[in-house]
């Protein structure tokens, strides 16, 4: 029977009442009296040195306000990398300076030149095309390999490569796995790339910057999954505002995918030209400026050798990775290829030995970093690619094989430096089993072959590694961060709850599972609970949401700050009652004494903490209201059993997703429902890697899918009616929820489903020598592979 | 977008007129000519709005039988309107964009723009229509000159499209996945003294007839008929969608289903 209030009930969202009626308030539903609009002139090469940037025409133009350029800037700091990454020779990574405006060369297309601010956005545009630019092409680097070799362009002359860094994980472990490989009996080799996606949250990026001359005080209004850490990025390390004097407020925010998660030039430029302007100054990017200036995602080039025993078990892992950095590094983009991908390497099974190299490498493109799953889809894509085309080497039915390599006893350390605290890979792989129904398939695939589909299944396991992060341990790695989370719990004198939270809602639907939380630990209704987000001001210093991480952490915050409630709100009830603390029960928003019939209710506590005149002030202060900081033991596992079924038009090559299924284990679920819409929004996201999205750049450095024109989203039609199944639970041992997170899973775990689906359809056909189709699987794609085969 | 002057005339003559002025761009559905404005690729002075033009609006049938369609109705309506007497156009014009643009955008917009991907031309040429101006007609073989390339004058309006009805049609698009437009679309027209076959979103050169399968269909119309063609790839457009050697392929492949669709 389904609760139908508290942990584990399905309420609908209560946020989308605004959100479906046009009463949302995103960033650029601000506007300030006396704002003016910016505008960006970007470069249109991918390479070059600015000889001169000369603006006078354009200052004369109508309305212009300002005009700043990189020079402008060269008091202040560049924007900044929060992770530092240690090689395997031992050397820091190769970390080239980001001007907010760039700075004597255009290293990117779209790279910021210029910021027009009018007291219109036509008249910026308009002064920006009177800009006179005198720019000297380069030769640019956009190829990885070719970024690496000797002679090459350098992206940044003063350094003394394009490479960042050449990272090696566990380097220890490099000679060991070597020789397992060399004596092996069987090897499976796979090179494969991970296409570069852009993220297109449905909002673009907004900022405005609003400097009070009376007080000295900033504040910023942006698009961001996490306000705080823009506010100590953009403050202590570019403008050098205290965190005092600068407020930074993320409102509703539509959707960030990842790529709201880092400090962009605009937000700097937008808070230091209202200083400048002495006005508010607003900029929202167009959708053809977030293509190239949002960071991108993913862009990796991998080998991977899995070597097996004569059974099929799976004795050493190596894998060679080129990593794009674009040609700046993004907040967290050092982190994404090594920590947050090679620690992910052991996947779901014991392989004991395992290598990961990776060469992260500067070229004329966007700069790459997060973008949902964030290093665990690169890392699962190979993988479950890998162990698929192992299982038809080896002759091994492709669930057989990967369940003979299940891990089984937890905890479990892997040989990548993370311990598995919890799972349960069979079972997750029998939910899926029981749902794709195997024994019908091929009855089905005779079906497919009279209409001229080929039809394949494939099914891939997945593990991340969510619930980011324990601050020690990150720190150790490279961040410059901690990532812990906070809450204040607020409780107002006549029983309602305010919560401050330091996570940020930008869709996840915080605003309806945080309260079910609260709500079940005191006994009061969901009503009674709302939660505050976004804004530094009301809110206590967080790290924000991504990596999976709010309800397993910013939620055990939030537990944390409430049971520090209800232990003072005893207090009060048992001077209220006469009677022992000890002996005080809080069940269904009453406080009673154990084994009597006395009791009193949440709002006689809750007014006699802010109306203490019967209240023990000698003991306790008045008032009820308290912050907790959670800082977590462990990352979390979450883990799962994808299958799909598709049909591929044996004539056009087309991919058609016939069913898709995903079993998953998240621990405890909070919402199921809003589990399952993320796990819905992630296999979106994941199919439309696998057979659609892809960000491709020409041999110049000029985008070559830089609008929806030639950028294929996934749409509805594209899409089956998923059947998602979250049974499966293996609660989290080390939070107090027992949860593990679910916003990255779908996207994980669908890449190589639907890839080895494919694979098998051709296969199954007769194209015996199609081992993979690098995404996405397009028509042509797929095509050219029938017929080169 | 810049700034620019509206003109809603209601007759074809003051439209005419109105576009003879310096720096004037006929508007239709816009569905083209809005986005370009917007990316500030054109900047015309003054936008003559075809859309209030009533003699320029509608379908029906004239007494030779053929299918009138003013140049200013939409696709929406075409679809509506010609389910019956000519399922072919109609399937053709309900698959173009999406709702939006099908309740904006025009038959005469979409000959008049010549887009290489664009559906509309391989009806026209597929069928052999005339197209009406304001001031002459133009047969559809003589009115496709390359991409976004017409034989239409400076200030010359598509007042109409006259199809001549064929026996059978259909039209297959194999979508292009980003903006739907067509990788490549055939048109298939079967008619009492041929077939005529055209083909868009495949060739540099925009829309194109298919002879040599024009020639095998008119002869025994069916799909067995096709089974020794194939296309030259030479003349394919090349970009992140597809080869020219996998466009040419297409070209066969649609074909192929419109001829069975049609049947």
């Amino acid at each position: 029977m389904p609760k139908d209030s508290g942990i584990g009930a399905a309420p609908k969202r209560r946020e989308d009442v605004r959100f479906l009626t046009g009463e949302g308030r995103y960033t650029d539903d601000i506007n300030i009296h006396g704002q003016a609009y910016a505008h960006f002139l970007r470069s249109d090469i991918a390479h070059g040195t600015i000889n001169s940037v000369d603006t006078s025409a354009a200052e004369a133009m109508p309305g212009v306000v300002k005009i700043l350029t990189g020079a402008d800037f060269e008091g202040v700091g560049g924007i900044p990398c929060g992770w530092q990454i240690t090689d395997r020779h031992g050397e820091v990574m190769q970390e080239p300076a980001h001007p907010v405006l760039a700075q004597g060369k255009v290293r990117h297309v779209g790279d910021p030149i210029a910021m027009v601010i009018a007291d219109s956005l036509e008249q910026a545009r308009d002064a920006a095309a009177a800009i006179n630019l005198d720019i000297t092409e380069l030769p640019a680097v956009v190829d990885m390999k070719a970024a690496l070799t000797d002679g090459s362009t350098k992206v940044h002359d003063d350094l003394t490569s394009n490479l960042c860094y050449d990272w090696g994980f566990v380097e220890e472990n490099r000679d060991a796995v070597d020789a397992a490989i060399k004596g092996a009996h069987h090897v499976t080799t796979l090179e494969l790339t991970n296409n570069r996606l852009v993220a297109n949250p449905m909002e673009p990026r907004v900022a405005v910057g609003d400097y009070a001359a009376g007080t000295g005080d900033y504040t910023l209004y942006t698009t961001s999954q996490n306000p705080h850490v823009i506010r100590l990025l953009m403050g202590a390390f570019v403008l050098g505002i205290p965190e005092h004097k600068l407020r930074v407020v993320a409102p509703d925010v539509g959707g960030g995918f990842g790529t709201k998660i880092f400090h962009y030039a605009e937000e700097a430029a937008c808070t230091f030209a209202s200083k400048a302007c002495r006005r508010p100054v607003k900029w929202t990017a167009s959708r053809s400026e977030a293509f190239i200036s949002d960071a991108h995602g993913r862009d990796h080039v991998t080998k991977i050798e899995l070597a097996m025993d004569e059974n099929g078990k799976f004795l050493a892992l190596r894998t060679d990775t080129m990593a794009n950095m674009g040609a700046y590094l993004s907040t967290f983009a050092p982190s994404v290829p090594t920590w947050l991908h090679g620690t992910l390497m052991a996947g779901n099974y014991t392989t004991p030995l395992i290598y990961v190299n990776v060469k992260a490498v500067f070229t004329n493109t966007v700069p790459v970093d997060a973008y949902r799953g964030a290093g665990r889809p690169e890392a699962t894509f190979q993988l479950e690619r890998v162990v698929d085309k192992a299982a038809r080497e080896m002759g091994i039915d492709p669930i057989e094989l990967r369940r003979r390599n299940f891990i089984t006893e937890f905890p479990y350390a892997t040989p990548v430096a993370v311990e598995y605290d919890t799972g349960d890979y069979h079972a997750t792989m029998d939910k899926l089993e029981a749902m794709v129904d195997l024994a019908g398939f091929e009855s089905r695939r005779a079906e497919s072959a009279t209409r001229g589909k080929l039809r394949g299944i494939g099914v891939a396991h997945y593990i991340e590694a969510c619930g980011i992060a324990p601050s020690n341990l990150v720190g150790q790695l490279g961040a410059r961060a901690g990532l812990y989370e906070s809450a204040t719990v607020r409780v107002n004198a006549t029983g309602g709850i305010t919560v401050m939270t330091g996570s940020h809602s930008h869709g996840q639907g915080h605003e309806t599972a945080f309260p079910q939380v609260v709500a079940e630990m005191i006994g009061i209704d969901e009503s009674m609970i709302e939660i505050e987000h976004g804004d530094t001001a009301n809110t206590p210093m967080g790290m924000g949401t991504y990596g999976s991480r709010s309800i397993a952490v910013g939620g055990s915050a939030m537990v944390r700050a409430t049971e520090k409630i209800i232990n003072k709100a005893k207090k009060i009830a048992a001077h209220l009652l006469e009677a022992a603390e000890a002996d005080i029960e809080l069940s269904g928003g009453q406080f009673s004494v154990a084994g009597t019939d006395k009791s009193v209710a949440w709002g006689d506590v809750t007014l006699a903490a802010y109306v203490p005149h019967n209240y023990p002030l000698e003991d306790i202060e008045p008032g009820l209201e308290e912050t907790a900081f959670y800082d977590p033991a462990n990352f979390t596992y979450p883990s799962g059993a994808y299958g799909c079924e598709v049909e591929v038009d044996a004539e056009t090559g087309k991919v058609d997703i016939l069913t898709f299924c995903a079993a998953d284990d998240f621990g405890n679920l909070v919402n199921p429902m809003i589990v399952e819409g993320q796990v819905h929004g992630g296999l979106a996201q994941g199919i439309g890697q696998a057979l659609m999205e892809n960000c491709a750049y020409d041999e110049n450095g000029q985008l070559l899918s830089g609008s929806y024109m030639d950028y294929t989203m996934p749409r509805a039609d594209d899409l089956p009616a998923y059947q998602v199944d979250s049974s499966a639970c293996t609660p989290c041992t080390h939070n107090p929820l027992g949860v593990k997170g679910c916003g990255e899973a779908g996207a994980i775990g669908s890449p190589p489903a639907v890839v080895n689906a494919v694979v098998d359809a051709l296969q199954r056909a007769g194209h015996s020598s199609v081992t993979h189709i690098d995404m996405p699987l397009t028509p042509a794609r797929v095509w050219s592979a029938m017929n080169e085969s | 977008m810049h700034n620019f002057e509206l003109q809603r005339p209601t007759t074809i003559a003051d439209a005419v007129s109105a576009l003879s002025g310096d720096e004037a761009q006929a508007l239709s559905g816009g569905q083209t000519l809005l986005p370009t404005m917007k990316q500030r690729l054109a900047a015309p002075e003054t936008l003559v709005s075809l859309t209030s033009i009533s003699e320029m609006q509608g379908v029906c049938t004239n007494d030779t039988g053929q299918m009138c369609i003013g140049g200013a109705t939409t696709h929406a309506s075409v679809a509506a309107e010609t389910a019956n007497s000519f399922p072919g156009l109609s399937g053709l014009a309900s698959h173009i964009g999406d709702p939006a643009v099908r309740n904006r955008g025009t038959i005469g917009g979409s000959l008049a723009n010549n887009d290489p991907a664009a559906c509309y031309p391989a009806a026209a040429l597929g069928t052999g229509a005339m197209i009406i101006t304001n001031s002459r007609e133009i047969a559809a073989d003589d009115f496709f000159d390359g991409m976004f390339s017409t034989a239409l004058e400076e200030g010359e309006i598509i007042t109409e499209v006259r199809f001549p009805v064929p026996e059978a049609s259909n039209y297959q698009k194999f979508v292009q996945p980003a903006s739907r437009f067509a990788l490549v679309g055939v048109f298939v027209a079967k008619y009492s003294d041929g077939v005529r076959v055209a083909v868009t979103g495949a060739s540099n050169d925009g829309v194109f007839r298919w002879t040599e399968a024009e020639t095998a269909l008119t002869q025994a119309f069916g799909t067995d008929a096709l089974v020794n063609l194939s296309v030259d790839a030479g003349d394919m457009i090349s970009d992140l969608h597809g080869t020219p050697e996998y466009r040419a392929h297409l070209v066969k492949v649609m074909t192929s289903r419109a001829v069975s669709a049609s049947a």
